[in-house]
């Protein structure tokens, strides 16, 4: 297996609180780690700054053996757009498309005809048990549902990397789980790695292995890389 | 797992010879821990001599004679007390690790290592689980789930405790 990203000595704070104080993790092509930790422990930070959404104050980040860090913020969002995929807490769907036009959206925004699209984004409706509900806005799903189509949404591009925060948060066990189980399936049908921030350990033991992260450093338990 | 109790609740059900029994007690409850027909037998002689199940017939054959066996309404009573009453909580785990975090404290030993320790074997074994419950049947995952929210309650503990350490510390050292 070859390190698919890495974090190495990351630092970030956000103004003069230090969030993340010299955090290293690597991941593996295809594997799925969850990255743990009490609340403000710098989970959150580290998932950002691996995904290229925040730059860290010092450290490294690589991506596919280049650095990440250091692109042009067009450059990480090409990057972005085009081989990562995000799941988030509250889905954060755009309320005024369907289910399936959100679905299509990363596919949309990269180019993708619309009838293209919208095809490969119908296809999850069924892979995910949404089968009927491709119309509906999200004012019209349930929470599960919702969170359903966001995970069909940060899959359908078939990004190499799926950053997911918390996915499984605003959802009740039984419906997490299925969320959860999804997810897993998805991504190892099409060879996805994952990162999953959560601070719910039935949530982390669907991933490979976890780290912990505590007081913006990470505690691998299998090996100390920070 | 009370093996006389459950066998009891069996035969609630219908009644059945030892061997449809164990059949039925190791497809739902032995996971992979079968009951050996001597004990199976044994027991049932046991709840027989207690009034607990009859014989109701002998079936000849060319091995050893098929009993039924019949719940009576003494053994139903039981299993009915049994089922209504609560199980005792039990939390067995904690005192193993709350002594451990209390000397590895007075012994100024790194006990927030042991609770990281504790937590990866925690979360191993979660995983162990969690892989049983995707791939098994709806009571493997029934199954699953009772081991996994116990051990989830232990990590609760095990994060608690971490987080207060350093109180904990200045107390069992005073």
């Amino acid at each position: 297996m070859s390190v698919v990203i890495e974090a190495r000595d990351v630092t970030f704070a956000f103004g003069q609180t230090p969030a993340l104080r010299g955090a290293s993790v690597a991941v593996e092509a295809g594997e799925i780690l969850a990255i743990m930790g009490p609340s403000g422990s710098g989970k959150s930070t580290l998932l950002h700054c691996l995904a290229g959404i925040l730059v860290p104050d010092s450290g490294e980040i690589s991506f596919a053996g280049a650095r990440l860090d250091t692109l042009a913020e067009t450059q990480r969002s090409s990057l972005r757009r085009d081989r990562f995929g995000f799941v988030f807490q509250f889905g954060q769907l755009v309320p005024e498309l369907t289910a399936v036009e959100n679905v299509a959206l990363p596919l949309l925004l990269s180019g993708v005809r619309r009838t293209s699209a919208l095809e490969r984004a119908k296809a999850w409706f069924a892979r995910l048990g949404l089968d009927g509900l491709e119309e509906r806005r999200s004012g019209e799903l349930s929470g599960g549902q919702a969170q359903r189509v966001a995970l069909a949404r940060g899959l359908v591009a078939e990004p190499q990397l799926l950053f997911a925060d918390e996915p499984t948060g605003a959802l009740d066990s039984l419906t997490g789980e299925q969320v959860m189980d999804l997810l897993v399936s998805a991504a190892r049908e099409q060879g996805t790695t994952v990162i999953l921030v959560t601070h719910e350990a039935r949530i982390a033991a669907y991933a490979d292995r976890e780290v912990m992260v505590r007081d913006g450093r990470v505690n691998a338990p299998d090996r100390i890389v920070s | 797992m009370s093996v006389p109790l459950t066998l009891l609740g069996l035969l609630e059900r219908e009644p059945s010879h030892g061997y449809d029994l164990k059949r039925d007690y190791d497809t739902f409850f032995g996971r992979g821990k079968p009951l050996p027909f001597g004990q199976v037998y044994s027991t049932l002689s046991r709840l027989a001599r207690d009034g607990k199940v009859v014989i109701s017939d002998v079936a000849p054959g060319s091995g050893p004679d098929r009993k039924r066996y019949i719940i009576t309404d003494v053994g139903a009573t039981e299993v009915e007390q049994w089922l209504t009453q609560p199980v005792e909580p039990e939390p067995h785990l904690q005192t193993v690790l709350f002594a451990k975090v209390v000397l590895a404290l007075m012994l100024d030993r790194p006990a927030a290592d042991y609770l990281d320790t504790q937590r990866s074997a925690h979360l191993h074994r979660m995983r162990e689980l969690t892989e049983i419950k995707r791939a098994g049947s709806l009571v493997d995952a029934l199954l699953a789930d009772h081991g996994l929210y116990h051990l989830e309650a232990d990590l609760r503990w095990i994060e608690m405790t971490g987080a207060r350490l350093d109180a904990l510390r200045k107390e069992v050292r005073q």
